[in-house]
């Protein structure tokens, strides 16, 4: 298995499995790594990975590597940039997500709001004109971390799904245009109108690895469930220790099992120190508690890129990261966890491939 | 002051030589007296690799990169309608600010 890590001061790659895993030194320290990527590539192949890096001096850049991080391709234009009439300027690349249809297919989602499309595979992106030009898009806001389209569900019928803080899930039938609100049903408690169209505060969505238009959403105040790709929501809180988080992860091959991590949002540390995943099997109407090996005493969050799962032995793995500079990783369907490594910086992304 | 075509030199940071070739300055011809913003853009269609890392897409140079023309840091002078002479040394130098770790 691969593991890419992605910390607040530079990136790291792991490679392993149950038995142990080997991490490597440091690559490229002075910059972010805000988001990260593998791309699966066929004929034997190691995947592509790609990464969203910002230097504080030289400002964003996408870069693959097809060597697990030994060597780095970048344009020298750069992948990624406003057109010069939009009178903005890329901020940070918030998600990088290839897309499981189309082979070269990339999707970025960006700081301020925009979403991007490569078609070869990460080497230049286009801006999506559509939900870029939306009439909503003045009075989505930042949220905490900043003005950002951070999730994009590309979906086998076709359409994508978007999440982004503080503007909520919009949703397309072809990925190109057509951009449509899918909030209802689901609370904010940051403004008087409890229900609004849009502007909700999401911090994850993850889709049903069987029934497609079964949508997992951890939010700000609360974890949601769509059955109809997010025409409507239900609250799925109850049993959570917490209802406050930034992951949800959807099993990529078990209907109705996913997971979250609860933290508490006056902390912002896991509910009493114990870091731990909330396990559903049937879409959320229950929920449990899972994780084994993992600490009871851990003071630090996880944020919403740093957690990817995977298919894996007719199970799944998982790994996820925290702000205090660990990785856990689980090859047996979170059931059990192993670290992979601490002492790095704040982690920002974590993408595991076999 | 002269009005005949001439050269600028532009030095860089040892992070940004690597973008070309390992250079720690370049050559620019300039036509006489130009605005920095004038110089930039052509920095940026001679080396775009260093270019899109002085300034950002919408021409603004990035907020802890400073650019000098002589001795002078450009936001002191006339920002990027500062007048360049022919003759003249830029220096792209990254801001004092690692104090966050």
């Amino acid at each position: 298995m691969r593991i890419a890590i992605g910390t607040r001061k530079g990136l790291w790659t792991a490679r392993g499995d149950d038995s142990g895993w080997a991490v490597s030194q440091p690559i490229r320290t002075m910059a972010e790594f805000a988001s990260v990527a593998w791309m699966p590539r066929g004929d034997g192949r190691p995947p592509r990975l790609l990464v969203g890096a910002r230097s504080w001096f030289w400002g964003p850049s996408v870069l693959t590597s097809d060597d697990d991080g030994a060597t780095w391709s970048e344009p020298e234009s750069g992948a990624i940039a406003f057109p010069a009439d939009a009178g903005v300027a890329v901020e940070r690349i918030w998600n990088l997500t290839p897309d499981p249809r189309e082979e070269d297919v990339v999707w970025a989602g960006c700081e301020p709001h925009s979403l991007w499309r490569s078609v070869d595979g990460g080497g230049h992106f286009e801006l999506n004109s559509a939900l870029w030009e939306h009439p909503h898009r003045p009075e989505w806001h930042p949220g905490a971390g900043g003005a950002a389209i951070h999730t994009i569900v590309p979906r086998a019928d076709g359409s994508v799904l978007v999440a982004m803080s503080t503007g909520g899930v919009y949703r397309s039938a072809d990925g190109a245009s057509g951009w449509v609100p899918a909030n209802r049903g689901i609370r904010v408690d940051f403004q008087p109108e409890e229900y609004p169209e849009f502007n909700q505060c999401v911090h994850r969505i993850a889709v049903d690895g069987v029934d497609g238009s079964l949508v997992y959403a951890q939010n700000h105040g609360g974890v949601y469930r769509s059955k109809d790709s997010g025409d409507s929501w239900q609250f799925i809180s109850a049993g959570l220790p917490k209802d406050f988080g930034f992951v949800v992860l959807a099993h990529p091959t078990k209907g109705g099992t996913a997971w979250v991590v609860p933290i508490d949002p006056e902390t912002m540390f896991p509910p009493e120190g114990r870091l731990r995943l909330w396990r559903t099997d049937d879409a959320g109407d229950t929920w449990r508690e899972v994780g084994q090996g993992l600490p009871d005493d851990h003071y630090a969050s996880v944020l919403r890129d740093a957690a990817h799962v995977i298919e894996h032995d007719d199970d799944a793995a998982i790994a996820f990261g925290t702000r205090n500079g660990c990785v856990f990783a689980s090859l047996d369907g979170g059931t059990t966890f192993s670290e992979v490594v601490s002492g790095l910086p704040d982690v920002l992304s974590v993408r595991i491939s076999a | 002051m002269s009005d005949a075509p001439g050269k600028v030199t532009v030095r860089l940071p040892h992070a940004l030589a690597e973008h070309v070739g390992g250079a720690r300055e370049l050559t620019l011809d300039i036509d006489g007296p130009s605005s920095l913003a004038d110089i930039l853009d052509h920095l940026r269609r001679t080396a775009p690799a260093v270019g899109r890392r002085v300034q950002d897409e919408t021409g603004a140079i990035r907020t802890f990169v400073n650019v000098y023309v002589g001795d002078d840091e450009c936001r002191t002078l006339e920002g990027l309608d500062t007048t360049v002479q022919p003759g003249t040394v830029l220096y792209v130098i990254p801001s004092v600010a690692g104090g966050c770790g």
